[in-house]
């Protein structure tokens, strides 16, 4: 049996460094590519211009105005979507779990439509929706925080619904109500520091959803990360370039570092139910 | 189940009234701006003259245009004069935006101090929504052909030019035609601006190209045709070209106007050697229209705007970024023409071509059905 | 679910503990109880169920208000017809390969330690590349293979080898092909890796005990088990690829091949005017291809946890 084992432990070192190397090459290559892309001088030489322009941020704003407002409202998006998100869901479904149940399925139900509503097609019905929102609320792009909503509420549901399943709510509350605390105080003190890591791998979907949203903003005319870049990419390339990678890494490490705070623990993926 | 259910029933049922709510475009806000005598004004004289309008133009302090890209008909230039002229703020939004984003863009920000001001549209575009602009006549007005104005005054063409065929001399031997871009010279190498069933500098690409085949204004068949052969010939490059693919060399054939095409040879000069020609018997002639927003936040810079674009200054600033501004024959007879831009032009030789409504409206059809299959 | 009668309520205070300031809430109607939600509720109907209801009731009406058929029969017109099987194509293959790919890697990395290096930067790798398609993804591939690419540049100079000698397809379906593989992949590793954790190695232990070969195992055993979610996965897969737009968008400029840049195209072209409720036809149209594939999922989804919970 412990040769058997061991063999099949040897095969399996082989089958997983044969598939990560290949696939890690195929993963990898455009992202190098992007490095060197934007490191090219002219005749074949190599130039870090761009990127030193892109750390000294003040200059940056000057050369291209357009990206740094993008970057600003992107930020501003996100820490909106993030607190929108939260408060509209941690005291729903705490709330549905305690006083009505029977309505936890609706909730889930709707939490997950998004799902089946693409981006393209929320943008279309979404345009006379936000012809109110700016009537109210006025034209700025962070009214898109709205429609982000929206977009990661399937991804922060599963989340958060996981988060609670794996404590005992109902025993919280009921503990925390018998010595007096009012419902807030049970939601804010009581069962959002035993969902920590839930509402933050929640706030982390949301970042990487709202900074790589392009779709809604681009055709409600609003300005972001994504659609600043895409323009920068008509007139300057390499920036464009250098301001995609750049985002894209400080994501992967955002994650790395969840996942290191998770203590190594399952994240929420569409897949995890119940 | 059955609560539920109920539930989603009872949602759906506030949903609609909600819908009935919505349905109906919000109120208009009561601005100052659009209450104020330059709101009204139709021409410089209702304000008391040029020197009142620039006064209150200056008090409005800033003026919101859309969908200019910079190296576009020199509006980088244009919007930098204005802005040292008058000393009012321009924003330009979305400066790549298609001329049906601008309208978009004024019905979702309609009562916002963000609205455009002004609009710089396609004929099509513009005459599908004349009930959204403001009524005015320039000082210079007399001086553009009747048939590039509304009688009323609620759009002007305002600049115009031919399509071309932009090619790097370096890389490829001239075009003398458009077939010529058949040949094998120009494998992977030849862009067209943009999706004919979506921008109207393509759109008159693919009509130039009709024409350069035997086709006619009323049947652009032949361009469509022109352009499946020119995929299969593996020629069509399907890249939008902009300023950065043509200095990097990826887009060294570019079929586009030929204000847009000089204006990248005179912006590439020394680094790389950029003709225009307007291929012979294929010359298709269009014109941009301008107008004011009826509810433009900024009622007195957005005439102001016009003013400047319609005077000498500003015609010549056009004609400087290879456009064939509006006023270019009064201006040539009054000698108050930049002569050394005029003459730098490209040469046409044949009758331009100005596509008619109904002729547009045939050649529309005929993409929408037609232009997936031929290039996809 | 079909208790009409009020659940009994759950915090019931102890007896001999101080009655909580809310109990008198307690007696109360439960009605009071979904005042809770209205927000929830209506931030629904605000921003989800009103633009659905939007696109479904846009898609019958006409240009001059009044009902219609004619955007959505217009669906029927070819090259809307041709947007939607090239749409379907690109969505049905990239899912196919995306979920083999993914399928392997996933099964590799519940190979490795669960807690190890290699699957922690795995598994981050896959959440960052899986939500960030889009202009990036399109400029990384016009970066590695467009006509000046890391790739192109490298294959032509060092190996002679023109990848565009037959046209330059980057920017045309099978670019799109290669470049929604790049976000399949890593979506597919997280969906389908919690359904390989489910699997537990005691099965295994016990087939082998009972002298089953590994071929055994997989067909008998792991084979029947990971099929659903493996499939349910797949369909999430397609889903995600037939409702992208942000990288065909920023990379496909000509013909509007996919469903996606059509509505697109019917929005702001400039050139063919009054589409907007075609444009919603079309959306409607997505969002029938959509839930009919996410229901398909449901049902798998519910299949498979009865096991790999």
């Amino acid at each position: 049996m412990a040769g058997v084992t061991r063999r099949r432990a040897r095969r399996q070192r082989a089958f997983r460094w044969t598939i990560v190397t290949l696939l890690g090459i195929f993963f990898l290559l455009p992202l190098v590519a992007m490095l060197e892309f934007t490191t090219r001088g002219p005749n074949g030489t190599y130039t870090l211009e761009t990127w030193k322009l892109l750390v000294d941020w003040g200059q940056l704003g000057e050369t291209y105005p357009d990206l740094a407002t993008g970057v600003a409202n992107s930020f501003g998006q996100v820490l909106l979507t993030v607190a929108l998100t939260l408060l509209l869901l941690v005291p729903t479904v705490v709330w549905v779990r305690l006083r009505l149940p029977r309505l936890r399925r609706v909730v889930e139900f709707l939490c997950l439509l998004p799902l089946t509503i693409p981006a393209i097609v929320l943008v279309v019905g979404l345009a006379p929706v936000y012809a109110w929102v700016t009537y109210f609320l006025g034209g700025s792009a962070l009214t898109l925080t709205f429609a982000y909503t929206i977009l990661v509420l399937p991804y922060a549901y599963r989340s958060i619904d996981a988060g609670l399943s794996a404590i005992n709510v109902r025993t919280l509350a009921e503990a925390s109500r018998s010595l007096g605390a009012s419902w807030a105080t049970v939601i804010w003190r009581v069962v959002l520091p035993n969902i920590r890591s839930a509402v933050l791998s929640a706030a982390f979907l949301t970042v990487a959803l709202v900074l790589g949203e392009f779709t809604i903003a681009s055709l409600l005319n609003r300005s972001n990360l994504q659609v600043a870049v895409n323009l920068l990419g008509k007139s300057s390339a390499t920036m464009s370039v250098a301001v995609s990678l750049t985002a894209l890494v400080l994501a992967f490490v955002l994650l790395m570092l969840l996942s290191l705070v998770g203590g190594g623990r399952r994240r929420t993926s569409l897949k995890e139910t119940r | 189940m059955r609560i539920s259910v109920a539930r989603t029933v009872a949602l759906l049922a506030a949903s609609s009234v909600a819908l009935a709510i919505t349905a109906c475009a919000p109120p208009e806000k009561e601005s100052a701006a659009s209450n104020s005598d330059a709101a009204k004004a139709v021409s410089v004289s209702d304000l008391g003259g040029l020197d009142k309008l620039v006064e209150a133009a200056k008090k409005e302090g800033q003026l919101n245009v859309i969908a200019l890209p910079p190296d576009w008909a020199n509006y980088g230039e244009i919007i930098k004069a204005f802005n040292t002229k008058y000393g009012i703020k321009v924003n330009s939004a979305q400066p790549d935006a298609s001329s049906q984003d601008e309208i978009n863009a004024a019905n979702q920000l309609k009562g916002q101090d963000g609205a455009p001001d002004v609009f710089d549209l396609s004929g099509a575009v513009a005459s599908a929504n004349t009930s959204m602009f403001a009524p005015y006549k320039v000082a210079t007005w007399d001086d553009v052909p009747a048939a590039l104005k509304d009688a009323n005054g609620t759009w002007v063409n305002d600049y115009g030019g031919y399509m071309s065929i932009g090619y790097d001399a370096s890389k490829v031997p001239a075009p003398q035609s458009v077939a010529d871009l058949l040949k094998p010279e120009f494998k992977g190498k030849v862009a067209l601006n943009g999706d004919p069933t979506q921008a109207g500098a393509a759109f008159s690409g693919v009509v130039m190209a009709a024409l350069g085949n035997g086709g006619s204004a009323d049947d652009i068949s032949k361009g469509i045709d022109f352009f499946g052969q020119l995929k299969k010939a593996g020629n069509f490059l399907p890249v939008d070209p902009t300023s950065t693919t043509v200095e990097s060399g990826q887009t060294p054939v570019v079929i586009d106007w030929d204000y847009l095409n000089v204006a990248q040879g005179a912006k590439l000069q020394g680094k790389m050697d950029w003709k225009t020609v307007v291929p012979s018997n294929a010359v298709v002639g269009s014109y941009y229209v301008q107008a004011i927003s009826k509810d433009a936040p900024h009622p007195a810079a957005a005439r102001l705007w016009q003013e400047f674009l319609y005077s000498d200054e500003g015609q010549n600033l056009w004609l400087g970024g290879g456009a064939r501004p509006v006023r270019a024959d009064a201006m040539a007879k009054a000698g108050t023409i930049d002569q050394a831009a005029y003459g730098k032009l490209p040469v046409t030789s044949g009758e331009p071509v100005f596509l008619t409504d109904p002729q547009t409206a045939k050649a529309k059809e005929s993409l929408a059905t037609n232009w997936a299959k031929a290039v996809g | 679910m079909t208790v009409v009668t009020p659940h009994p309520d759950p915090v019931a205070p102890a007896p001999g503990v101080r009655p909580a300031p809310a109990a008198r809430r307690r007696i109360s109607l439960p009605g009071r109880d979904l005042l809770g939600v209205v927000p929830f509720f209506g931030f629904i109907v605000l921003f989800l169920a009103i633009p659905t209801l939007v696109v479904v009731i846009g898609a019958f009406t006409g240009d001059g208000g009044g009902f219609t058929l004619d955007n959505v029969s217009a669906l029927g017109t070819s090259y809307i017809l041709e947007a939607f099987g090239r749409s379907i194509l690109l969505s049905a293959v990239t899912a196919a390969i995306g979920a083999v790919l993914g399928g392997l890697l996933a099964y590799a990395l519940v190979t490795a330690k669960p807690d190890g290096v290699l699957r922690r930067v795995v598994t981050s790798a896959s959440g960052v590349l899986a939500q960030f398609g889009g202009v990036t993804l399109a400029f990384a591939f016009v970066a590695t293979i467009g006509l000046s690419g890391f790739v192109t540049v490298f294959l032509r100079d060092h190996l002679g080898v023109d990848i565009y000698a037959h046209g330059v397809w980057l920017f045309e379906l099978p670019g799109l092909l290669l470049v929604y593989t790049y976000f399949q992949v890593p979506l597919m590793v997280i969906v389908f890796l919690p359904a390989l954790d489910g699997i537990r190695p005691q099965w295994r232990e016990a087939a082998e005990s009972l002298g089953g070969s590994t071929w055994q195992y997989w067909r008998m055993v792991a084979m029947p088990l990971l099929a659903p979610p493996f499939l349910g996965s797949a369909l999430l897969l397609f889903a995600n690829a037939f409702s992208a737009y942000a990288t065909a968008a920023s990379l496909v400029s000509q013909g509007s091949p996919i469903i996606p840049l059509q509505i697109r195209g019917a929005l702001t072209s400039e050139v063919i005017l009054g589409q907007q409720n075609l444009g919603k036809a079309m959306a409607l149209g997505m969002i029938v291809v959509v839930a009919l594939v996410m229901w398909l999922y449901a049902v798998l989804q519910r299949r498979s946890t009865r096991w790999l919970g």
